[in-house]
């Protein structure tokens, strides 16, 4: 049993790779279940989004696991052929395959870092393959996981929390003007798609009221119905200024609409309550003197640009805490799937009835002290026999499972039944366990917390 | 023992307070539990002072000074914990443990002067409480304009720093002002009252013109002027907060005033 994942993204494909070889929703279920009919392919889900298009399989050999898979995905997309596919894909197995998921799911892989989208997305390719009953123990478990971390990541961490686009900059100003945007009112002055995009985020945050004005009068009455909102007539909305809470300006205008006497006498009748001026137009369309005014705070496209690079540098610096997490999470993932190893299990198994007749066999025989040396020989042999026959039928239908796809349910029943996970704690976690070759790719565990990309792709790997 | 208390109580705060100041300066949150935690286990020490000082005192006994900026002290670290409680903004704190720490500080510093009027039916008692009440107000109402002030300055020069992301939002920071105003005004106008009723009672003037009752009077007209103007012709927002930083200067002039007569009186 192998966890493998074999893909491509954004970081080693260019979009017209991967918008041919994304799979539409409507064909998943259909994909995976031709996935799993592949020899050797026992369980498997496919993620696929504009960004990527990952396969995650358990199989029973990793070579030809990954050939069966590359084999899975020219078949997809007949319009490739392999040898214009194959120096896009990297792939992973054991410690970095869940690694890797583990960062797919909590955005750390993606275009922009912290996203939450992503984790949408595996949600719903899960809940496909789930349908589909192309998953079992070992993804289910993994999936599950992944799905667990992202949401630790996103709630330890302040990833996802700072806006990284210039319309969502303007509603984390917004929001440190006012605490509370549902009694507020927004005057939209011209409707550039910036200012349409912010101003359905300040809706989406709570404002209720939106006033729409454009130099055509019927574009703003035919955005007031979309918005919700109400037209104000062009010639009048220096006027209606006052009432607008946040202003948000983008016309095609080559000259200042908005002039600092303008906000003043604005601020003035609205007995200085604050006011927040964006003006998204190049030209600007607020004269920069508004900047003068007290209470009146105005942002240009400049400051919102400059905010949205400082929180993405501030994203990447929470991403190491939170490839540290994913990391820690790894290792604990590694010692459950250890556990579903075969042979350690019967080792373990055996060693624990060993000590439980013992201890009983020790005690029985210290209150039977007159006893013949033939009859303690006796009473021990008794001891191992009830305990051989009773571990018997587990011992035997674990070798013979041993290959099968429900092979990891009957070794996780097994220790759970006889509770061998209690008594021997994994005292060796990741180290351990990346020694064996088995969840070995070329590179250490350590490395891939120094390296923030380790995808290899497959074409490296062939040299 | 509550001495001993005390001593507790000023270290929590010291500790609380640079545990609070490093809260505000640096990004990470998880210093903002322990910052609070400190302050609470500090109050609960604190408290056990002011109650065992209530309980030894007999009835007859004024309250001095000192127990006053003790009790105002413990006040605003009360306030503290409840907008705390209600509104999660931790960076409070890095403004108000440190105020509180100061009138602590104050306190175990100053001697236990007793003041010159004698006690006549506990009016003396209300007329401290009250008036420290209303100091208490116009403290938070302080805090807030600075912290608006502050914030105001951030977005004014686009200055997106740590400090920036943890303050509040500036209309929140504009209704903590007026809310404390609002309060603490009333409960400062029946401190003078009852003050110039003990004032009658003791000497048979209601006022003497002493620095005390002169900035005292100067503080009553300054919030009312500072109150009518917000509720009449919008002295909000950034005119607001100035104005509340400058009553703050009249009430620590008041304060201090209070503290020069009652050595005045021992001299």
């Amino acid at each position: 049993m192998h966890l493998i994942v074999v893909g491509l993204s954004h970081k080693t494909a260019p979009v017209e790779i991967r918008e041919r070889v994304a799979v539409p929703e409507s064909r998943l279920g259909e994909a995976l279940t031709r996935l799993c009919s592949y020899p050797g392919v026992k369980e498997g889900i496919l993620l696929s989004t504009c960004n990527r298009v990952e396969v995650y399989s358990v199989v029973d050999d990793i070579e030809t696991g990954y050939g069966r898979i590359q084999e899975f995905l020219a078949d997809t997309h007949l319009s490739l052929s392999s040898e214009q596919l194959t120096p896009h894909l990297y792939w992973h197995t054991g410690d970095r395959a869940i690694g890797h998921l583990f960062r797919v799911a909590a955005s750390l892989d993606s275009m922009i870092i912290g996203e939450s989208q992503i984790l949408g997305q595996l949600k719903s390719s899960f809940e496909v393959a789930l349908a589909h009953k192309t998953t079992g123990v070992i993804m289910n478990k993994v999936v599950k996981k992944a799905i667990s971390v992202a949401k630790r990541v996103r709630t330890e961490t302040k990833i996802s929390e700072m806006a990284v686009s210039v319309s969502y900059a303007a509603v984390e100003l917004a929001k440190k003007i006012f605490s509370n945007l549902h009694e507020k009112t927004v005057l939209l002055v011209g409707a550039g798609e910036m200012a349409k995009l912010a101003a359905r985020h300040l809706i989406a945050h709570g404002v209720r009221h939106v006033r729409i004005t454009t130099r055509t009068p019927q574009h703003a009455v035919d955005l007031a119905a979309k918005f919700g909102g109400t037209a104000v007539p062009f010639d009048q909305f220096k006027d209606d200024m006052a009432s607008a809470d946040i202003v948000l300006v983008s016309t095609g205008a080559a000259h200042y609409l908005v002039g600092a006497e303008d906000v003043h006498r604005a601020v003035e009748e609205r007995m200085n309550r604050p006011m927040f001026l964006i003006d998204i137009s190049v030209p600007r369309n607020i004269d920069p003197a508004v900047r003068h005014v007290d209470n009146a705070f105005l942002f240009d496209i400049d400051d919102l640009k400059h905010r949205v690079e400082q929180n993405r540098a501030e994203r990447v610096q929470e991403a190491e805490k939170a490839e540290r997490m994913v990391l820690e999470e790894v290792t604990t993932m590694l010692d459950w799937m250890k556990s579903l190893e075969v042979t350690p299990t019967i080792v373990a198994l055996k060693s624990r009835v060993d000590d439980m007749k013992r201890t009983e066999v020790d005690k029985v025989l210290a209150r039977l002290p007159h006893l013949s040396p033939q009859d303690r020989e006796l009473v021990e042999g008794l001891a191992s026999s009830i305990v051989n026959k009773l571990i018997h039928r587990t011992m035997v239908t674990l070798k013979a499972e041993v290959n099968s796809s429900s092979g990891p349910a009957f070794v996780e029943a097994a220790r759970r039944f006889f509770s061998l996970d209690r008594e021997s704690p994994s005292v060796q976690p990741i180290e351990a366990y990346t020694e064996s070759p088995r969840y070995h790719t070329e590179t250490s565990a350590e490395s891939s917390a120094d390296d923030p990309a380790p995808e290899t792709s497959i074409h490296q790997r062939a040299r | 023992m509550a001495a001993v208390c005390f001593m507790i109580t000023l270290v929590l705060y010291i500790v609380a307070t640079v545990s609070f100041l490093s809260y505000s300066l640096r990004r990470s949150e998880a210093l903002s539990q322990v910052s609070l935690g400190l302050t609470a286990v500090g109050f609960a020490s604190h408290t056990f002072v002011l109650g065992a000082r209530m309980f030894a005192a007999s009835s007859s006994a004024s309250p001095s000074f000192s127990d006053a900026l003790s009790f105002f002290a413990w006040m605003i670290i009360l306030v503290l914990l409840i907008v705390e409680l209600r509104h999660r903004i931790h960076v409070l704190g890095s403004f108000m443990v440190p105020l509180a720490l100061v009138s602590l500080v104050s306190a175990a510093a100053l001697p236990d002067t007793e003041p010159t009027l004698q006690p006549v039916f506990k009016t003396l008692w209300f007329h401290v409480t009250l008036s420290m009440l209303g100091a208490v107000g116009f403290t938070v109402a302080f805090v807030a304009g600075v912290m608006y002030l502050i914030q105001d300055r951030f977005l004014k020069s686009k200055q997106f720093n740590v400090l920036y992301s943890k303050l509040p939002a500036l209309d929140f920071l504009d209704h903590l002002n007026q809310q404390s105003i609002v309060v603490g005004f009333p409960l400062l106008t029946l401190g003078i009252v009852t003050g110039a009723i003990s004032a009658q009672f003791a000497r048979g003037s209601y006022v003497s013109w002493n620095p005390e009752q002169i900035w005292a009077l100067v503080t009553w007209l300054f919030y009312f002027i500072v109150l009518l103007g917000r509720l009449t012709i919008g002295w909000r927002a950034k005119r607001a907060a100035y104005l509340t930083v400058i009553g703050f200067a009249c009430v620590i002039l008041t304060l201090v005033g209070v503290v020069l007569k009652g050595h005045s009186a021992l001299s």
